[in-house]
């Protein structure tokens, strides 16, 4: 009875060194940020490694969220006879919620994965202690970096993809199922607001990025420095993504559009 | 990869994600279209304002030429005071101009409409305009509607 009582309490202290390690090593990558930006060729050795090559994923992946929102709104407003509003609803739903959210998703399983093993590996194959060896600090030179690049990306992954999933509402919509394309701008125009939608959707994606691009680089520099131990931080950098960009979502939107 | 083509590329990136941006607050959000941010105020009371809301457009011949800035209720004669920002560029409505509370379409919005009157004189920022119609409550139609039948 008591052992399990000391394994509860094991598995907590655990738990809390972990996240105190993980705010400690957030504080440092904040510090860091002098370091990147005098240090710009290695930020944009990222960027290309994080953003441009994620950017077929989103730009595909929008294009076809955006088109089926065309189909499925479609199929409901016609019912009332309010299929014009096709355009506002495409475009509120994709700049509020499935931008951020859909790219922060996608953006875990393409960057994130692949930081967290890139980190990872560094450290099983004693990169990273080579590093420490000579002098150079490994956070600076090689997670803030890519952690950096993460933040810069992610908001505009997200942008990407709600344009392309408006055009891709306005292919089906205008295109396929005949709305009137004046009605289609307009209505959206209207109704879509600069500050109070698309401003707050970028804030989101911001959020998004940062807590993504930390849980990446934190799980592969916390990762145990064996090939099973590196798997296992990758996954966990994906799971963890998804559950803290769906919970943290719901808590901004309630922030953000809750009167 | 070479290290030009990769500064390129980041250089593409960033130009396409800054035109969708663009193309975001563009194209999507309104920001192109008509905005009042200077304009001149006209107040209207009314009995009952409806679901009307900040921000509803004022319309004159179904023509955007404003919109609401404030509602408020009003305790010296019990009604509903509406501030109208109209677009500096409209500035010549005759003083015996009515307002009426509409809703575009069945189950659309509700906003003000603008019927100019014949007067020589122009309202001036700050003025009231005095014919009012208020909004159309549905449950009050059917209710006159029944009591009339009622009466039969």
């Amino acid at each position: 009875m008591l052992s399990k009582v000391q394994q509860l309490g094991r598995s907590t202290i655990s738990v809390l060194e972990r996240l105190g390690r993980g705010f400690l090593f957030f504080i440092q990558l904040i510090a860091a940020l002098p370091n990147v930006v005098t240090r710009a060729p290695l930020l944009v050795q990222q960027l290309y490694s994080i953003g441009v090559l994620s950017f077929l994923i989103i730009f595909v992946s929008g294009l076809f969220v955006g088109m089926v929102l065309g189909l499925q709104g479609y199929y409901t407003l016609i019912d009332f006879g309010a299929e014009e509003s096709l355009g506002v609803m495409v475009s509120l739903s994709l700049v509020r919620e499935l931008g951020p959210v859909v790219t922060a998703l996608l953006f875990a399983g393409r960057a994130g994965s692949a930081l967290t093993a890139e980190i990872g590996l560094m450290k099983a194959t004693e990169q990273l202690s080579g590093m420490e060896m000579m002098a150079v600090d490994p956070i600076k030179r090689i997670v803030a970096p890519r952690f950096w690049a993460g933040v810069i990306s992610m908001p505009l992954l997200a942008a990407i993809f709600s344009a392309i999933g408006v055009v891709g509402g306005y292919i089906v919509g205008v295109g396929l199922l005949g709305i009137d394309a004046g009605a289609f701008w307009s209505q959206m125009q209207s109704k879509v607001d600069l500050t109070e939608d698309i401003l707050n959707g970028v804030i989101k994606s911001i959020v998004f990025g940062v807590v993504v691009s930390w849980i990446a680089v934190y799980e592969g520099y916390d990762a145990i420095p064996t090939s099973e131990g590196v798997s296992r931080a990758t996954t966990r950098t994906v799971v963890h993504s998804a559950l803290a960009v769906l919970a943290l979502d719901f808590m901004l939107t309630a922030l953000m559009f809750g009167e | 990869m070479h290290k030009k083509s990769v500064e390129i590329w980041v250089g593409l990136f960033m130009v396409v994600a800054i035109a969708a941006l663009f193309f975001l607050s563009m194209q999507v959000s309104s920001l192109n279209k008509f905005s009042v941010d200077s304009g001149y105020t006209i107040e209207a009371s009314f009995e009952n304002v409806g679901g009307l809301k900040v921000r509803s457009p004022v319309s004159v011949s179904g023509v955007k030429v404003g919109r609401v800035e404030a509602i408020s209720y009003d305790m010296e004669n019990f009604e509903a005071r509406v501030t109208l920002l109209i677009d500096n560029k409209y500035d010549a409505f005759p003083e015996d101009t009515s307002a009426s509370i509409f809703t575009s379409g069945l189950l659309g919005e509700q906003y003000i409409s603008l019927e100019p009157g014949g007067s020589d004189e122009v309202l001036k920022s700050g003025d009231q305009i005095k014919l009012v119609q208020s909004a159309v409550i549905l449950e009050q139609l059917i209710g006159q509607f029944l009591f009339s039948k009622a009466d039969e």
